[in-house]
């Protein structure tokens, strides 16, 4: 029996700063110490606040600490596990106030958030399948099989409301009743784990953090379609993603969880994994279907729709992990307590990814309708440096930027579309003032042009296109003729797209052409980059009367733009300048200014 | 896994060695000097035992915790327990012994063992 538990994040956030060098010093301590009998280490599931880590929370008191290093650990180890004094200069600065230490759960960072599909991460062990059934593990499997019909169990999640969260939004129960209607000799349990929306995470920390409930979720749904085989489409770029998944599938076979007559039933299911070499593509149902079948990964057209032909010509169901995450909890606890939750056509919690210009980067998970200022001011903390927030982008390539004046808008599936951005997989860019939307539109666009598979052409050739003319536009050439061009040739590769991929890669173009209209006026017209982004637009220059003639400017440049005498003004000789931007940086008396 | 009482089973045998993991609001706090007079005096023993028999008894709400030097070292072992509302027990010159009935009558029954308390052992 331990007194204490330590528990470290080991999700990939926290393992690239180091957290598996701080569970072996760790180790190595406790076992020096003496209390290798009183204190366990475990390895978790990410905690969400990425940009504190590594992180590590210390039971029963519950300290957080942030941003500990090996150093910190024998200190840690003597006074905190030894003797009981909490290492207050190492907490989260949030936790400690005037008088004591708060709960986490009181710091604006959690607060707000409501854990639903993240309700394990951080908290169990994900490689100790006793862990997880501790937390009421499978308990929803063991109900469904044993007490629900498998018209019950599908009833149940269209009550709840739950919509996919893989991007869509279609209503995840009328998805699996579909599939239940059509009769076949075999059914198959897929799952989207090919999470390719750049800045978006969330699925890699539930596979990382809580694997067993991707496994529990496809089990339900097999029994509620009548399927007996599921596959995990997961991309090989998450490691740590593949191996803990792998082990709790072992894990869940041996205690019977997975195989034959599962609780003692008729239902028997078992599933595998699938990795992808990281195409955009896909991510896309019909593409990840034709990859599973062991084909080069490309979509062809619906109907049908895999509830009819799917995987291998059968009736097939396709979730995303997050989706699937929230089915147990939806179970156990019933459909009105999910349906309490959320907006009227969203219902339940969405977690987003936050990144970009902002101070909490990490994971939240927050009640659908949440505003966007409550997610960016408080849950993450504002923009850095003081900054101005200027939009934020969600749903990754397809999605669009939500700009200031929507800043308090509820997010939701429709909210979103009805400004012409949308859901997506979650991931929450946040840009301020020095952002510059042409820039960020055309960034989008070279990873549609890189991601698209090359089968339509709308998609292969359309989207060139349209970098190109984003690229004349940043580089100051392109006429107003060129913008209502892209703005053409955006309806047209929407509406004649095969696939997701090519029918939204447009939309960044259209809600920053729609949205920061003067942006792409000022550089079409004035040749002029708002955000001193776009460097062939920009020059930089040497204000007279602040310059001291100090030449640090001129040592610093490499490509010796600058010339001057000591102690009186230099210059800038735009010919040869490379806009680096060096000079500015290292200038102690604000003298040089781009323009 | 042939049955719902197996996974019932399987549960309540890992629930107790998680229950370390709530939230201690609202918990019964067994605090335990540990400065060095404490763990020159035999606090471990204590605090293991402690830790012991509240797992022993499967019991929840109850968390188990140390602390430094509470600056009468010569009662050391001390331990002090906290319940929700506040109110606060003093035990000295604890023994492992002495914490099973502490647990049984104090912590699940809620009436203070008196003879242990700094009350008692002061006059």
């Amino acid at each position: 029996m331990y007194r204490s538990h330590v528990l470290v994040c080991g999700g990939t956030g926290c393992t690239s700063s180091g957290s598996e060098q701080i569970i072996n010093v760790l180790e190595q301590e406790i076992a020096s110490q003496g209390l290798e009998k009183e204190v366990k280490v475990i390895k978790t599931g990410c905690f969400g606040l990425c940009a504190l880590g590594p992180i590590m929370i210390v039971y029963p008191e519950g300290s957080f600490y942030s941003m500990v290093k090996t150093d910190d650990i024998p200190e840690i180890v003597s006074e905190h596990l030894l003797k009981g004094r909490i290492v207050s200069r190492l907490l989260y600065s949030e936790t400690v106030t005037e008088d004591g230490v708060k709960s986490l759960n009181e710091t604006n960072f959690y607060k707000k958030q409501l854990r639903v599909a993240l309700r394990n991460c951080g908290v169990i062990n994900p490689e100790d399948i006793d862990e997880y059934i501790a937390y009421d593990g499978y308990e929803a499997l063991g109900k469904c099989l044993t007490e629900y019909a498998p018209e019950e169990v599908i009833s149940i999640i269209k009550d709840s409301g739950l919509r996919g969260r893989g991007g869509g939004g279609f209503p995840t129960g009328i998805k699996w009743s579909l599939a239940r209607a059509n009769d076949a000799d075999q059914k198959y349990v897929c799952c989207n784990a090919d999470e390719g929306d750049p800045g978006a995470f969330m699925d890699r920390s539930v596979l990382e953090g809580d694997p067993h409930v991707l496994i529990e979720a496809m089990a339900i749904a097999g029994y509620a379609i009548g399927a007996s085989q599921g596959y995990v489409y997961v991309r090989a770029e998450y490691p740590i993603a593949v191996k803990r998944l792998q082990i709790a599938i072992d894990q869940a076979r041996e205690y019977g969880l997975l195989g034959n007559n599962i609780f003692g039933s008729d239902f028997s299911f078992d599933m595998e994994l699938r990795l992808g070499a990281g195409a955009f593509v896909c991510g896309e149902e019909t593409a990840l279907m034709t990859s599973i079948e062991g084909h080069r990964g490309e979509p062809r057209p619906r109907p049908p729709f895999p509830a009819q032909k799917g995987l291998w010509g059968k009736p097939t169901i396709l979730n995303n992990v997050e989706t699937y995450s929230n089915i147990p909890q939806i179970i156990l606890k019933g459909a009105d307590w999910f349906a309490s939750m959320g907006t009227e056509k969203s219902k339940g919690t969405k977690v987003f990814a936050l990144g970009g210009k902002i101070n909490n980067t990490g994971l939240v998970e927050v009640p659908m309708g949440t505003t966007l200022r409550e997610v960016v001011d408080e849950i993450g903390g504002g923009i850095p440096n003081g900054k101005r927030f200027k939009a934020a982008q969600t749903g990754g390539p397809s999605g669009g930027c939500i700009p200031e004046s929507h800043f308090d808008i509820p997010i939701d599936y429709d909210n979103l579309i009805s400004i012409g951005s949308m859901m997506g997989s979650g991931g929450l860019i946040v840009m301020d003032e020095d952002t510059c939307m042409v820039d960020i539109a055309k960034f989008f666009l070279e990873f549609t042009v890189d991601e698209s598979c090359g089968k339509c052409v709308p998609c292969r050739v359309g989207t060139k296109r349209m970098l190109e003319i984003l690229t004349k536009i940043t580089h100051g050439t392109a006429s107003l003729d060129d913008l209502d061009k892209l703005e053409e040739l955006c309806y047209h590769i929407k509406s004649n797209s095969l696939c997701g991929l090519g029918q939204t890669a447009p939309n960044p173009v259209l809600s920053t052409l729609h949205f920061f209209k003067d942006e792409y006026m000022a550089h079409v017209v004035d040749k002029k980059c708002p955000s001193g982004v776009c460097k062939s637009l920009l020059s930089f220059e040497i204000i007279d009367d602040k310059c001291k003639g100090c030449t640090l400017c001129a040592r610093v440049c490499p490509v010796n733009a600058i010339s001057g005498e000591v102690k009186k003004t230099h210059v800038i000789d735009k010919s040869k300048c490379i806009k680096c931007g060096a000079c500015m940086e290292k200038c102690r008396f604000d003298a040089i200014v781009k323009k | 896994m042939k049955s719902l009482a197996e996974l019932k089973a399987i549960k309540d045998r890992v629930k107790s060695s998680v229950n370390v993991r709530d939230d201690i609001h609202g918990s019964i706090r067994v605090v335990v000097g540990m400065a060095t007079c404490g763990i020159a005096a035999g606090a471990r023993p204590v605090l293991n035992a402690f830790t012991e028999e509240v797992a022993k008894r499967k019991l929840e709400h109850v968390a188990i915790t140390q602390t430094g030097c509470i600056g009468i070292c010569q009662y050391e072992p001390v331990v002090e327990i906290y319940t929700p509302n506040g109110e606060k027990t003093t035990y000295v010159k604890m023994t492992a012994e002495k914490v099973a009935r502490i647990v049984a009558d104090h912590i699940v029954n809620g009436n203070v063992v008196a003879e242990y308390t700094i009350g008692t052992n002061t006059k």
